[in-house]
């Protein structure tokens, strides 16, 4: 009887293992006619002493048998599964339904850098009329009718005493006149200068100047400024490096390089050799453009700067010809 | 300005500084040098030869050969050129065949050794021309033949042919700012230099060598607008003997970008260039009356300037007058009446100073810019014109040109005062944020000849750009070292940063069209108002009348732009033309506005600014129609949380009449327009698909956004929808069938939603089918049919009612 049982175990785990049918091996040993239900049957033929191991032993099998079939069912099941998701399966190589993608304007991207570097250094935005007086954009700033220095700045008239700004100063002058110290803006935007457009120049560029007022604002802290956005814009490596120069409305005035962000300072094609590249103007604010706008020199002093928002573009984007951001072929605003 | 190193040297001694040091030093302390370029360095390997012998060539009619001397060789040169002769310094390629030298000249050529015609020819003799040179350096020195220099310089053979005609030389080119003239000049440039290296300044005073006679006895002379004119100082040269300058002095001339023309003149340049005083010297006999008068011209008097133009002067322009006519404008040129010619025997030199302002505002109405204009525009200095006018006489003197009549006319009717600045070193070094001691700073401000003592610093009289602390600041800076200044940060009170709300919704709007895929432009805010012609703007459009540029550079650019249309419709038109199939762009253009009425400023300035206001404008070429632009703008409206209505609109010629609509807020306020280009105005460009452009007001659209957006509570019941199509004629617009549907009085209507217009046989021609899908939502429990039905028959009514249409069956 025992060897009997063992040679149903044997054979059945055998069939269950090569079966793609379950259900009928199930029928065939664990139905009501099935195999091993047949030997149950037969119990009757065994001396009782014996009965206990027997009965053990058979349902030990019937147990083992039920899992292997169990097993196998879901064997199955998992394999029909893999068949039909491999059905479904697509070309992923087709491209994807098709998702416009807009982009900002390479100096909008470029004004964006800037403004945010200073926002994060507790400056607020400030914005001003495009045409402008003659007062705010020169007398304002120490540059009366007839000055010499207005040369530098080829200017559009409207009238006589009404201009197209050269400049984003006139804002800050606009500035002071509402807000009393202490004054921390920058003023992005858009100026005029009658240069014809060739490949470093165009009438129109763009400008962002900022500007410091309070009590005890020295040219240290200039520095401190344009060197902390210089290694926010250009990376942690750059250095920035003063020199003198004259611009009516700061005394003293500087034009301040950074290191060249491409040769670190060694000297390559973008910074012509130097190591520097000069992109600002900065110095501390003329005594007379602050009395102008009615904030005492004796009590408080303050810096500005600027810098042209091409120029960084350009150097950052390796742009070779100012016109092209003009243009707006899509061809090159797509490579931004 | 350019500086000749030589001339430099006569006052501060450089000569062993690199040329680099020197350069980056002065920059660094203020002088900003944009170049420099080593003169003579072009040139190599020419030297004196002196033509021993001259054969005819065997072999060649018109070459010669020739054999000469220079010195430790004699060469064999083979020449085609005539006016060589036995015994004539040349100077010659030395390129000896032994030898392979090569001789490089100014023309970039490079001469060798070689055969010319079967004989061998170690070299080449050189033209003023191959030397770099004109014969207003080399006066008498032919054109078309050889440089002979017997009896031009004393030379020996082998002598570097450079260093016999004096060229070699470094020059060094400055950008000056407006604020220094004084360093328009060698000797500004030296006491820069001084400073900068910490070497001794010398300035010799000039000697006048007087011939007796009195300068009275030949002239008087009489400042007759003593605003305009400060200063005038004069001496008379007689016996003057015009002729070439020496060669030193040509080639320091030449070395600073100055032609050199004769003895007089040539004085003249050279005081201007070394004391940075304009001087100019009249022909004696041309003047009438023993007389000079500086005055205005009188309005309308004509002049011929020495340049040979006639020039029509106004009665605010500053003259230099003899007793009956103009010899001069004052400050920018003098007259061919009075110029110095080959005959000249008596010469008047000037050495005046006028009102910067007036000589420049003079010089640009006469369209005449001179190296003298813009010297004294700036404002030069007032003691300078008595030195420079010594200085001239001088070398008059030393270049045999003339004798000098003793004495001297100056007419200086208020002496300058210099300035004075209080010495404050503390707030020096607060200002700066640096820490130098008293004794440290005067150091330095006397190294720039400033004088302290008594607590004040005293500006010397070419120094009017130093006026207050700031200005004293900068000095001692400078010279110190801008990159000494240690960099701190702002100790000081907190400061609100930030962008404004109408900045951030700007940067969000920004956000919405680049998900559009619309790509940004920049355009210039000028045009030509032909382009308004162009976009099919009405001849009595309001946004013709534009500010314009009184200079521009051209018609093209004279238009300050009213609307963004014409730029955007360009710039689709370059893209079309350079062979895109689409294009989907936009830009926050900013248009000018001309005001009616006359706003008034703090100030009280004259005028009215413009009206500056941004649209955004979107242009769609080869991609989307009507509706998908109309569907960008909705996005807008819907993101600005702003109630809009759009109209048909069909009288704008821009537009295609029946695909165009404006756009108006709920209180009526316009917000914009969008549709498709008219047909017609297609026509004016290349394009070859349909355009939609929409032009909307950014201002507006901040207006009536909605920025105060607060939380209405979920809604907790389920929502019912019912599906309505109306049929109607064709000219009932969906909007008026939903407004209808909204004005049916059912408080349940949650939402409206169009999703359908059919247009078929079945329904009869001129006749179409529109459907909705409607929402309806009770805040307070689940509609039953019942409520969903009564409100279905009740909008159907109201439609019915408003519009006469119902339901398709």
């Amino acid at each position: 009887m025992k060897e009997l049982l063992e040679s149903i175990r044997k054979k059945a785990m055998e069939e269950i293992a090569q079966s793609e049918d379950p259900e009928a091996l199930r029928i065939r040993y664990l139905g009501k006619k099935g195999e091993l239900t047949a030997v149950l049957r037969g119990m009757g033929s065994v001396p009782p002493e014996e009965r206990p191991v027997i009965g053990a032993l058979a349902n030990d099998i019937r147990e083992q048998i039920e899992a292997a079939l169990a097993a196998k069912a879901e064997e199955k099941k998992e394999k029909e599964l893999a068949h039909k998701l491999e059905a479904e399966a697509l070309d992923v190589t087709i491209p994807g339904t098709a998702c416009a993608v807009g982009r900002r304007h390479p100096l909008a991207q470029t004004e964006n850098m800037l403004r945010d570097i200073f926002i994060g250094m507790g400056f607020s935005v400030a914005e001003g009329p495009e045409v402008e007086y003659d007062y705010y954009n020169f007398e304002a700033l120490n540059l009366p009718k007839n000055h010499p220095a207005r040369d530098t700045q080829d200017t559009f008239y409207i009238t006589d005493n009404i201009l197209l700004r050269s400049q984003t100063s006139p804002v800050q002058v606009r500035t002071m006149e509402v807000q009393k110290p202490p004054i921390r803006v920058i003023s992005p935007g858009r100026v005029y200068r009658a240069d014809p457009a060739d490949a470093t120049h165009s009438p129109i560029f763009h400008q962002v100047e900022g500007l410091v007022v309070d009590k005890g604002i020295t040219m240290g802290d200039l520095k401190g400024i344009l060197e902390l956005f210089a290694k926010r814009m250009f990376g942690k490596e750059t250095k920035i490096r003063f020199r003198p120069h004259h611009f009516p409305f700061t005394e003293p005035s500087a034009e301040v390089d950074v290191s060249c962000f491409v040769c670190g300072g060694k000297g390559c094609r973008l910074c012509k050799g130097e190591g520097w590249i000069e992109i600002l103007g900065a110095g501390m604010v003329h005594p007379f453009v602050l009395s102008n706008c009615g904030i005492d020199p004796e009590v408080y002093s303050g810096f500005a700067f600027g810098m042209g928002i091409e120029r960084i573009a350009m150097t950052r984007l390796g742009i070779d010809d100012m016109r092209l951001l003009y243009e707006n072929d899509v061809r090159f605003l797509h490579q931004f | 300005m350019i500086l000749s190193m030589k001339w430099l040297s006569d006052f501060v001694d450089c000569e062993d500084i690199e040329i680099k040091d020197y350069c980056d030093r002065m920059t660094d302390t203020g002088s900003k040098v944009e170049s420099y370029t080593l003169l003579g360095s072009e040139i190599e390997n020419v030297r004196v030869g002196r033509i021993v012998k001259i054969e005819r060539h065997p072999d060649a009619e018109r070459l010669v050969v020739c054999q000469v001397d220079c010195g430790e060789k004699t060469l064999q040169v083979i020449t085609a050129a005539t006016n060589v002769f036995e015994g004539a310094y040349v100077p010659v390629c030395y390129c000896p065949q032994d030898e392979k030298r090569i001789s490089k000249l100014a023309t970039g050529a490079q001469i060798k050794s070689g055969k010319l015609r079967g004989l061998i020819s170690e070299g080449m003799f050189c033209s003023i021309e191959e030397l770099g040179l004109t014969t207003h350096d080399m006066p008498g020195a032919a054109t078309d033949g050889i440089l002979i220099l017997n009896d031009t310089v004393p030379c020996k053979s082998g002598d570097d042919i450079v260093d016999v005609l004096m060229m070699r030389d470094r020059a060094v080119e400055f950008e000056i700012t407006p604020n220094r003239p004084d360093c328009l000049s060698v000797i500004g440039l030296a006491r820069e230099s001084a400073a900068s290296f910490g070497r001794e300044l010398k300035i010799p005073s000039p000697t006048v060598t007087e011939a007796g006679d009195d300068v009275r006895n030949y002239i008087d002379i009489e400042i007759k607008d003593t605003e305009k004119c400060f200063r005038y100082s004069a001496r008379v040269i007689k016996n003057v003997k015009i002729a070439p300058s020496p060669l030193w002095m040509r080639m320091r001339l030449r070395a600073s970008g100055v032609r050199p023309i004769n003895n007089i003149v040539d004085i003249t340049n050279y005081v201007m260039l070394e004391y940075g005083q304009p001087m100019h010297a009249f022909d004696y006999k041309c003047l009438d009356g023993k007389h000079i008068e500086v005055r205005t011209a009188g309005e309308k008097e004509t002049f011929l300037t020495l340049d040979g133009q006639s020039r029509e002067l106004d009665a605010d322009m500053l003259v230099i007058a003899d007793g009956k006519k103009p010899v001069g404008i004052a400050g920018v040129m003098g007259g061919a009446n009075s110029e110095i010619t080959e005959d000249t025997a008596t010469v008047v030199f000037e050495s005046a100073m006028f009102l910067g302002s007036s000589v420049r505002v003079t010089a640009k109405k006469l369209g005449m810019r001179t190296d003298a204009s813009s010297r004294f525009e700036k404002g030069l200095d007032t003691e300078n014109t008595v030195p420079a006018l010594e200085r001239a006489c001088e070398l008059v003197t030393l270049l045999g040109a003339g004798e000098v009549v003793s004495g001297m006319i100056d007419i200086y009717p208020e002496k300058k005062q210099t300035a004075t600045v209080p010495f404050e070193p503390e707030k020096i070094n607060r200002f700066l944020g640096i820490h130098l001691s008293a004794e440290k700073m005067t150091e330095i401000l006397e190294s720039l000849h400033f004088a302290v003592r008594d607590g004040q610093v005293y500006v010397p009289s070419y120094r009017d750009d130093v006026r207050c602390m700031n200005d004293v600041a900068e000095e001692v800076v400078r010279i110190y070292g801008y990159n000494e200044i240690e960099s701190g940060s702002i100790v000081a009170a907190m400061t609100q940063g930030g962008l404004t709300d109408r900045q951030k919704f700007t940067d969000d709007v920004h956000g919405l069209l680049c998900g559009f895929g619309l790509d940004e432009i920049y355009t210039y805010s000028f045009m030509s108002a032909k382009l308004y012609d162009k976009a099919g703007l009405a001849p009595d459009d309001a946004r013709r009348r534009s500010v314009e540029i009184l200079n521009p550079f051209g018609e093209d650019s004279k238009t300050m732009r009213t609307t963004a249309i014409p730029s955007m419709l360009e710039t689709l038109e370059i893209n079309c033309n350079k062979g895109a199939e689409k294009a989907a762009l936009y830009e926050m253009a900013r248009v000018f506005l001309p005001r009616e009425n006359v706003v008034t400023n703090i100030h009280g300035l004259a005028g009215t600014l413009p009206d500056e206001r941004i649209k955004i404008m979107i242009g769609l070429y080869g991609t989307g129609d009507f509706y998908r632009l109309k569907g960008m703008c909705e996005a807008i409206f819907r993101y600005a949380g702003a109630e809009v209505k759009f109209t048909r609109e069909t009288s704008n010629p821009t537009f295609h009449p029946g695909r165009c609509a404006v756009v108006t807020s709920a209180d009526g306020m316009r917000l914009g327009i969008l549709g498709e280009l008219h047909p017609t105005v297609v026509r004016n460009y290349t394009f070859a698909a349909p355009v939609c452009l929409a032009e909307l007001d950014m201002e507006n659209l901040f207006a009536v956004s909605d920025r105060k957006k607060t939380y209405h509570p979920l809604p907790k019941f389920p929502s019912v929808t019912r599906d309505f199509s109306f049929v109607c004629e064709e000219q009932v617009t969906v909007g008026e069938i939903e407004d209808a549907m909204r004005a049916s009085g059912v408080s349940l209507i949650e939402n409206i939603v169009f999703f359908d217009v059919y247009r078929g046989a079945q329904l009869g021609a001129g006749k179409k089918s529109v459907s909705f899908s409607v929402s309806l939502r009770s805040a307070d429990h689940t509609l039953t049919v019942e409520e969903a039905d009564r409100a279905a028959a009740k909008i159907l009514r109201g439609v019915e009612r408003a519009l006469g249409i119902t339901i398709r069956q």
